[in-house]
């Protein structure tokens, strides 16, 4: 079936491989345009389904046009002790998840 | 101009580096072709404007008022009727730049309005019955074998045509 993905983490993408890409370069969250933005979010839509029927072979990345900030620090700060990626509740209902996920494997279950 | 203007941010050296001075032991591995899947447009035998669109999601989606299940350790697929308005979806996903942006937009990651507008305007023949949600995952054989499986046959159902990925 011919798929399109849209994603902000290029790098990532790029290694997973995928058949079509629309990327973003906007913080981890907006991958199909900045919040109330209808217009952009049109128009990225818009690039996706271009690329679905244009698109010859795997591993097409097409890159939008559009610039999260002028200011491009938010880029530094991504993963960083400064900015923890979960906070506490997350973090600890994500270590949850793995313990339980892994009990779960474990006993054969999934 | 601050930052890294000329470059994307490399979240797997980063990702890498923060985990790790976090004290966690083995480093993420994310699953990857060696070679790509590829499925050419032309291959479903139609115009677009004929196509059922499907979309799957990592938004982790639910329903404003709805009862909310205990979390399911296995973690599995899970589905929601694509005509529910937007303004009654919310995102429980907590993974992502919560610093620089919101989830607070649902079509900034999963454009069911925006899709909806381009079948209304033939531009895509349908938006298909459902869409689904699939989790961040730890094991690349359970999203191999167990989740995209699932997310087939359920587009199968719905006589889906092509399919829109959000990663959220």
């Amino acid at each position: 079936m011919p798929t399109v993905l849209f994603g902000c983490a290029r790098d990532i993408v790029e290694h997973c491989g995928v058949p079509r890409f629309v990327f973003s370069d906007f913080p981890l969250g907006n991958p199909t345009g900045r919040p109330y933005d209808i217009d952009m979010q049109r128009e990225v839509l818009a690039l996706g389904l271009a690329l679905l029927e244009g698109a010859t072979a795997p591993g097409t990345t097409v890159v939008t046009p559009h610039e999260w900030s002028a200011d491009h620090s938010w880029k530094d700060k991504v993963f960083s002790r400064e900015q923890p990626f979960l906070d506490p509740e997350a973090t600890r209902k994500w270590l949850e998840r793995k313990d339980a996920y892994r009990a779960l494997k474990s006993g054969g279950k999934i | 101009m601050k930052g890294e203007p000329a470059g994307h941010v490399c979240y797997i050296d980063k990702t890498r580096a923060y985990y790790e001075a976090e004290g966690y032991g083995k480093p993420y591995e994310w699953a990857h072709f060696d070679h790509i899947p590829f499925t050419p447009f032309a291959a479903v035998g139609k115009p677009l404007s004929e196509c059922r669109v499907g979309v799957v999601t990592t938004s982790d989606m639910a329903r404003r008022g709805a009862e909310i299940a205990p979390d399911d350790p296995r973690r599995l697929v899970y589905s929601l009727d694509t005509g529910i308005p937007v303004s009654q979806l919310y995102s429980r996903k907590s993974g992502y730049d919560r610093y620089a942006t919101t989830l607070d937009d649902v079509d900034s990651y999963l454009p069911l309005t925006h899709l909806h507008r381009f079948a209304a305007e033939g531009r895509i023949g349908a938006v298909a019955a459902r869409f689904q949600m699939i989790y961040f995952e730890y094991s690349q054989r359970k999203t191999l074998t167990v989740d995209a499986p699932e997310i087939l046959k359920q587009m199968r159902e719905d006589r889906v045509d092509v399919a829109v990925l959000t990663a959220v």
